[in-house]
């Protein structure tokens, strides 16, 4: 029984793995449609990482080790986060390692050594990408925590399980403090994983970018891995969106039809947030950075907003 | 001699005295061997590790085997002799101080070698052993005499530790201000323990002074609250909780680095110390808005102090600021507990003086280690300012690396220690809610998201820190012949850094050691590991509620690493090595590269408001066209606001009044011959 829980942990994470490329080719390619183009197909992405890991490594001459771990620990921790975060059941094993205040914090220390590999070569593109990706992280996070803190409110815990097993056993009504932090949550979202308005993943302009000009000197299997890794993030977010906000379908128990039902239900969201993505980043325009405040300011402010709504109606 | 007083000298407050007696011992012989200074500073700092070896052993024990110890020494007035007292709360402040004492004093024995052939380092070494003492008898005192006169040592030693290189104006100037906060926070101290003692047993006698008479007694609020308020400024100008941090920025950074890092890592401890001490022990029953006072110090200095640790472009200065907020962290757990201890909530206030007291172990730890780092730079360098310095880590990899652990565990990040208290202080604030007062159910989460800003904010901190001191290229004109640390000094820090992993991989254990010190302060423990393996999770109120394992963290992005390192270097792949890619421009250089203030300038943007800031740009034109300038000078000043509003009123104030005073100075008898003739008259009239 124990051995069982650690293969579907293997399970969930060897699929997200392998879907987080089509999901990338998901969106970019609803982006193409939506913008009238034609696009290159749903399994593109998977074209491009295994053509990067067949390249060879070209590194700046004074590249320091720091450059060359840093996206072995960006892929390590994005892994380990999805080993935690429930995608398909809640039985996994090694999910009491983290609460979402500890997947914060590894998302964060995949940020801090990207920053500092953006660092490392000397050129100013990649000290504007860390610099940049800091200021707006430190933004980001306590919105990010406040909104945590909402949902926590209801389900008396910061365990991802446990919220789930709580929307389960039907204790959790409707409640308009959750409306207010999946909003907080979504823009905050938006800001973690890179996307438009915060950023803009296509781009390489040097004033707009801010994550591709931190990775701008990486290439072959180095770059594949950071690829990887973000594509992997972007899942990540959805499904830890998912678990807090939406969970239905992740599997309570550990039999085969129930993963395999998981599974399924699993891909009709991440068709759907895929979807909503394209609108948003279609409708919106990359914002300055200076505007990036507000943003962020207003995701804080929904999420306090939220946690207001609570004290006053219970 | 009876079990007694055998146990006096054996048990953990014998071995506490025999680490300060070494300590004095040491600082008496140090003169005479000034001869051999080479043989001097050997000699001396590894005795100071070895009474460090000590103090951890007293420490540990004490905690661990919940002693409480006293010892009376026939020294001190007549009717007042020294009263010595260790118990589990300055157990655990004797393991952090000699913790990192240990660490430090192994890496003063290379650190201070650098001295050699350019100035004695005698003075140096009798104070840095002074000052350890001092430290140590300010947690063991159990009278306010005693306390106050080793407090005194404290600050007496330290200062003429920041004087060492004397011949410097900024080093004169910043240990006579550290004199003048140290002092004024030392008389409100005096004054705390006079009221508490006062009205413990009256003005006659001196029985009021021990800390045992302050315990019994029963102050009405209003007195308590005085000698609270004293304490608490006192204690917070010594901690250096903004307002009251002016000196530390001047103070820490010009000292020897060692003792920037006993100072930044140790001596505010004390002052934490002497918080809990009062608050928790001596005066013991309080009401909740103490706690916000505290706690809302505690967040100010955090959030500010982070803000202007971000636009430092002196790397020791950079560390002396993320003191004071580290300062503020350990505040805001302690004020959280107060809260939560005031509306009867053990358990609460338990879990937030464990992350509390927790930080403090983490704080001395990761700040020792990187100021120990920063003095390898300066030591190699000779240069504190980061805008000269880049890529370090070519020519330092030891230091490089070390530096980055402490870097990454002030930036409270999983799964190093910082993360372990930041995460428990989270815990604690989650469960706010169940205060009754409706203000402090929102007050209190809004707290914790100011704690998240801060800890992001010193994630960006300290990616400039290590980014433009280590990594790029050296942005000086000419790099200077940089030389690795040498071994002691790197066997200091790789302590340093070890302990910091393993208090963040493996905090059950501490916790479980140091959790009788809120059953002896608030009533009850948090049993933190719960259930199998329960080593393995740090769970603190329920595993339902919230779990944290830093061993996995730490295992399982190992593992994943190695594999996909494993696999990817199955076929061994190439790499080649080329210059940067400059855009096909061809006259990249180093100034070019991203600096210290170029990367805190989204910051200081964002939050430039805090901050007084002259900002100016002067361009020089080439010829008619303004688009094409010949040359660009900028020019950037970023003040702390605390000092025009506080001090220069206060400085500007003193100044008038002695003015005033000084005319009574006449220079002329008669003049003077009228003053005692009417003070002779007021005396006749009134005092009869």
């Amino acid at each position: 029984m124990k051995l069982y829980k650690f293969i579907i942990e293997f399970l969930q994470v060897a699929i997200l793995l392998g879907i987080a490329p089509a999901f990338m080719g998901w969106v970019r390619m609803l982006k193409c449609w939506s913008q009238g183009r034609t696009s290159a197909g749903l399994f593109q992405p998977y074209r491009d990482i295994i053509k990067l890991f067949s390249k060879d490594v070209l590194l700046a001459d004074n590249a320091s080790w720091i450059f060359r771990f840093t996206p072995y620990l960006v892929f390590g921790t994005v892994v380990l986060a999805g080993g935690i975060i429930p995608m398909l059941s809640l039985e996994l094993p090694i999910a009491s390692t983290a609460d979402v205040i500890v997947l914060v914090g590894l998302f964060a220390i995949a940020r801090f050594f990207t920053a500092l590999a953006g660092m490392d070569i000397g050129t100013a593109f990649g000290g504007m990408g860390s610099s940049r990706e800091m200021t707006i992280a430190s933004l980001a996070e306590p919105a990010m925590l406040m909104a945590i803190f909402t949902v926590s409110l209801a389900s008396k815990s910061t365990s991802l399980s446990q919220m789930v097993h709580v929307v389960y056993s039907g204790q959790s009504v409707l409640r308009p403090s959750l409306a207010f932090a999946l909003f907080a949550f979504v823009l905050i979202a938006l800001a973690e994983t890179g996307r438009i308005p915060v950023d803009n993943p296509a781009t390489h302009l040097e004033l707009t970018m801010i994550h591709e000009a931190m990775i701008l000197e990486y290439s072959g299997r180095h770059l594949a891995l950071i690829e990887w890794a973000n594509m992997m993030k972007l899942v990540l977010f959805i499904m830890l969106g998912a678990a807090v906000f939406a969970p239905w379908g992740i599997a309570q128990t550990g039999d085969l039809t129930a993963i395999l039902a998981a599974f399924l239900i699993m891909l009709l969201k991440l068709a759907a947030v895929g979807f909503v993505l394209v609108i948003i980043e279609t409708g919106l325009a990359k914002m300055r950075i200076f505007r990036l405040t507000e943003f962020l300011g207003s995701a804080f402010l929904l999420a306090t907003l939220g946690m207001l709504s609570f004290f006053i109606l219970e | 001699m009876d079990t007694e007083s055998i146990y006096m000298i054996t048990g953990p407050i014998g071995i506490v005295s025999s680490a300060i007696l070494l300590l004095f011992l040491s600082a008496l012989l140090a003169p005479l061997l000034k001869n051999s200074q080479r043989f001097l500073i050997n000699a001396s700092f590894m005795s100071a590790s070895a009474a460090s070896f000590l103090g951890i052993a007293g420490g540990i024990w004490a905690v661990g085997g919940g002693y409480t110890n006293t010892l009376v020494l026939p020294l001190g007035l007549p009717d007042l002799p020294f009263h010595l007292r260790i118990d589990p709360l300055a157990g655990f402040f004797i393991t952090v101080i000699c913790l990192l004492s240990f660490c430090v004093s192994l890496y003063s024995i290379g650190y201070i070698k650098g001295y050699l052939g350019r100035r004695p380092v005698t003075r140096l070494v009798i104070f840095y052993n002074l000052f350890l003492a001092g430290m140590l008898m300010v947690v063991l005192a159990d009278d306010a005499l005693f306390f106050l006169i080793s407090w005194e040592v404290m600050a007496a030693a330290s200062y003429f530790l920041v004087m060492f290189e004397d011949e410097r104006i900024e080093n004169r100037r910043a240990a006579f201000l550290y004199m003048i906060v140290a002092h004024i926070g030392a008389i409100a101290i005096l004054l705390s323990f006079g009221v508490m003692a006062g009205l413990a047993t009256g003005f006659e006698s001196f029985n009021g002074y021990t800390f045992d008479a302050m315990r019994e007694a029963q102050l009405p609020l209003s007195w308590a609250t005085a000698a609270f308020l004293l304490a608490f400024f006192g204690f917070a100008a010594k901690a250096g909780v903004i307002p009251l941090h002016v000196w530390l920025p001047e103070a820490h950074p010009v000292a020897p680095s060692n003792v920037s890092a006993l100072m930044s890592g140790v001596m505010l401890k004390t002052a934490i110390y002497g918080i809990v001490r009062v608050t928790f022990d001596l005066i013991g029953t309080y009401p909740w808005w103490w706690g916000a006072i505290v706690l809302i110090f505690g967040l100010i200095s955090a959030v500010m102090g982070v803000l202007y640790a971000l636009m430092q472009n002196d790397l020791k200065r950079l560390l002396a600021y993320s003191s004071v907020e580290n300062v503020g962290i350990i505040l805001i757990g302690i004020g959280a507990s107060m809260i939560f201890t005031s509306f009867q909530m053990p358990l609460l206030a338990a879990l937030a003086l464990i992350a509390g007291l927790y930080h403090a172990m983490n704080h001395a730890m990761f700040k020792g280690l990187l100021f120990m780092g920063a003095g390898s730079v300066l030591h190699a360098t000779n240069e504190r300012n980061m805008e000269q310095m880049g890529g370090l880590i070519h020519r330092m990899r030891w230091t490089a690396a070390l530096f980055l652990i402490g870097c990454v565990s002030i930036s409270a990040l999983p799964p190093f220690n910082g993360f372990v208290s930041e995460w428990l202080m989270f815990q604690a604030f989650l469960l706010s809610p169940a205060l009754p007062s409706p203000l402090l159910k929102l007050l209190v989460p809004l707290g914790a998201a100011l704690l998240a800003l801060t800890g992001a904010l010193a994630a960006a901190c300290f990616v400039k820190a290590f980014g433009v001191t280590f990594l790029g290229h050296w942005r000086g004109h000419h790099m200077p012949r940089v030389h690795e640390a040498d071994w002691p000094m790197r066997t200091g820090m790789i302590l340093a850094a070890l302990t910091c992993l393993v208090l963040g991989v493996l905090p059950t254990f501490f916790i479980d050691w140091m959790d009788i010190i809120p059953e002896q302060l608030v009533g009850t423990k948090i049993s933190a590991s719960s259930g199998v393996y329960g080593w393995l999770w740090l769970a603190p109120v329920a595993r339902e509620r919230a779990s944290y394992s830093g061993t996995i963290v730490f295992l399982g992005i190992l593992l994943v690493v190695v594999a996909v390192y494993i696999v990817l270097h199955v076929k061994p792949g190439t790499i080649h090595r080329a210059p940067i890619w400059d855009c096909g421009f061809g006259k990249l250089n180093q100034r070019m590269q991203y600096n210290a203030t170029a990367f805190s300038m989204p910051i200081r943007r964002i939050f430039g408001f805090l901050f007084n800031i002259r900002e100016k740009v002067k361009l020089t034109p080439k010829g008619l066209s303004p688009a094409f300038p010949k040359r660009l000078n900028y020019y950037l000043r970023i003040r702390d606001r605390s000092w025009g509003w506080l001090y220069k009123p206060v400085v500007e104030f003193s100044f008038w009044v002695s003015r005033r005073v000084g005319r009574l100075q006449q220079g002329r008898i008669q003049a003077y011959l009228i003053y005692s003739f009417i003070t002779i008259i007021v005396l006749l009239v009134f005092s009869r």
